[in-house]
């Protein structure tokens, strides 16, 4: 009971004061991603602006942070160790939850503009995302795990965290590049905007939506693959025993 | 040239996998086997998922080994009966091979698995070979003729009840052996992604003891028809088959097996086989050392 009164506490202010608080006009340069055959990866702009309570900006530093969220998935995360000689999988731990994508920027280090409390409650951050372990006890272990899986996430480019890369134009108008690599999975991502001011997050917006989709024969492909594996393994062998007839065919008349 | 890989995910440079295929369908085109062996841990060090990989190089070792079929049963190489026993055995093969497919994936062991049946039967297939092929080469190279080799099935065939009449293989054997045969490289096809051939013509000479001039043209058959099997498993249960990457193989290995094919015509078998052991002990080689050697990932996703 103690921690909702807390919580309670902890947004009261915010929403007392609801009329002095700036309004995020958050967009992004594009609301759908097309994965399709020469796709080898997109650049997502996010930007917008900060509209202030009777248009002035407040004193002091401003700082924003934009995150873009693939959906969340249940994963099993193996561990190889060396055992007799070779490594093998010898350890593994679930997540209950692992965002197929999440990339960060901020237009300065984020700690140093946010608190870790704060960095926790908003996911701020690679070591701060909630990604619900389960099975494992041992909090170590657990660490050793969310550990290894940022890590190979972000060598995989589907975890990202770029400080200064949000850049601020007269404390109105902000922007920032996110990479996306072509390995990226479909689904509908979020893009999120916060406005952080004295390490505290002053404003958060997330009603941006971005889907990421297959389209046209790359679509295709992936549908009859899921769906219609029949029809897709007969369509593989036919054309793989075409071909290979063909090219036997056409190099014979030479 | 960079083109999206809708099963895999990724896109890669198909160049690259062109290249990849002509490579290994040069090798193929000169010794007769699919080269599925090379295709498939080639593909895992490019970088595309192991299931993907082995799914997808069993779909192009099906185009890779038509012509060849239809060009061995032109000049009467295929025992279209034995051929039918191992195929029939393959097909179970396959199926016993997709249930131990999910059973090691599901426990997270399928990646060592795969490594470990690489290196020993790479390891004692190719060993078999360079000791076989260099003790021809030296033979031909002191001057001294080689006692033409008995043929003879192994005694364990021998004993197998039931017994059949090969005409074309020239065999009196139980059906039995041929089928268990064909059950082993179906498995293997389902695992690896291998057509099998290397384990198969040396099998049918050594143990099986058919005549060489239907060997080559039976294994072809055998291959076609259980990749073709092992593609529709894979599309049923993993749903790995990634058709864009097994297209873009295929028109690298079609090429290249033309290739091999011609200069193959122009080289001593006996050298042949030498070099052909050589790749496939280096192979079995850099997969044993991949073993022991730290990996690049200590941790590997798999999704719930």
């Amino acid at each position: 009971m103690k921690w909702l009164v807390a919580l309670a506490l902890m947004f009261l202010p915010v929403s007392l004061s609801a009329q002095a608080v700036p309004k995020l006009v958050p967009d992004v340069s594009q609301r759908q991603i097309n994965i399709q055959s020469g796709f080898t990866g997109a650049e997502l702009l996010l930007f917008g602006a900060i509209i202030y309570p009777r248009g002035v900006a407040p004193e002091g530093q401003i700082d924003v942070a934009v995150v873009l969220r693939g959906p969340a998935r249940p994963i099993t995360l193996r561990e190889k160790q060396k055992i007799a000689g070779i490594w093998i999988n010898a350890d593994s731990s679930d997540f209950r939850s692992v965002p197929v994508y999440y990339a960060i920027a901020s237009s300065r280090p984020l700690r140093d503009i946010v608190d870790s409390k704060t960095a926790a409650i908003y996911e701020l951050g690679l070591d701060k995302l909630q990604l619900s372990p389960s099975g494992e006890v041992d909090a170590k272990e657990q660490r050793r795990f969310s550990n290894g899986l940022v890590d190979l996430k972000q060598r995989n480019g589907l975890f990202r965290q770029e400080a200064g890369s949000v850049e601020i134009t007269d404390q109105v108008l902000y922007r920032a590049r996110l990479e996306i690599p072509s390995s990226v999975p479909v689904g509908t991502y979020v893009a999120e905007t916060l406005l952080i001011r004295n390490g505290r997050v002053i404003v958060a917006d997330d009603k941006v939506e971005v889907r990421v989709r297959k389209t046209g024969f790359e679509q295709l492909v992936s549908i009859l693959a899921q769906d219609y594996s029949l029809f897709y393994g007969t369509m593989a062998v036919l054309v793989s025993l075409l071909l290979g007839w063909f090219a036997g065919y056409i190099f014979q008349r030479f | 040239m960079d083109i999206y890989l809708p099963i895999a995910n990724l896109s890669v440079n198909a160049l690259v996998i062109i290249l990849l295929g002509g490579g290994v369908g040069m090798l193929s085109g000169m010794f007769g086997v699919g080269g599925g062996f090379l295709t498939t841990p080639l593909l895992i060090f490019y970088g595309i998922p192991p299931t993907v990989a082995a799914a997808s190089a069993s779909t192009q070792v099906t185009g890779a080994s038509v012509s060849g079929v239809f060009a061995h049963m032109k000049r009467g190489g295929v025992d279209f009966q034995m051929g039918a026993v191992l195929v029939v055995g393959g097909m179970f093969g396959t199926a016993a091979g997709a249930a131990i497919f999910e059973v090691l994936e599901a426990v997270g062991q399928i990646d060592t698995v795969i490594n470990i049946l690489y290196v020993v039967m790479l390891g004692s297939i190719g060993g078999l070979m360079a000791k076989e092929s260099l003790g021809s080469v030296l033979a031909v190279r002191s001057g001294k003729p080689r006692p033409a080799a008995k043929r003879r099935h192994h005694p364990l065939v021998a004993s197998l009840p039931m017994r059949w009449r090969f005409y074309r293989s020239g065999l009196y054997i139980s059906p039995l052996a041929p089928l268990i045969l064909g059950f082993v490289t179906g498995i293997m096809t389902m695992l690896l992604g291998v057509g099998g051939g290397f384990i198969m013509v040396p099998a049918m000479l050594y143990l099986l003891g058919m005549g060489a001039q239907v060997v080559v043209g039976t294994s072809l058959f055998q291959i076609l028809f259980v990749t073709m099997a092992s593609t529709m498993m894979h599309s049923l249960t993993t749903k790995a088959v990634d058709i864009v990457l097994a297209v873009f193989l295929l028109i690298g290995s079609v090429t290249g097996a033309q290739i091999g094919a011609r200069l193959a015509q122009r080289m001593r078998p006996d050298y042949l086989r030498l070099f052909l052991a050589t790749i496939v002990l280096l192979v079995a080689l850099r997969m044993a050392l991949g073993l022991g050697w730290r990996p690049d990932e200590i941790y590997t996703v798999q999704a719930l």
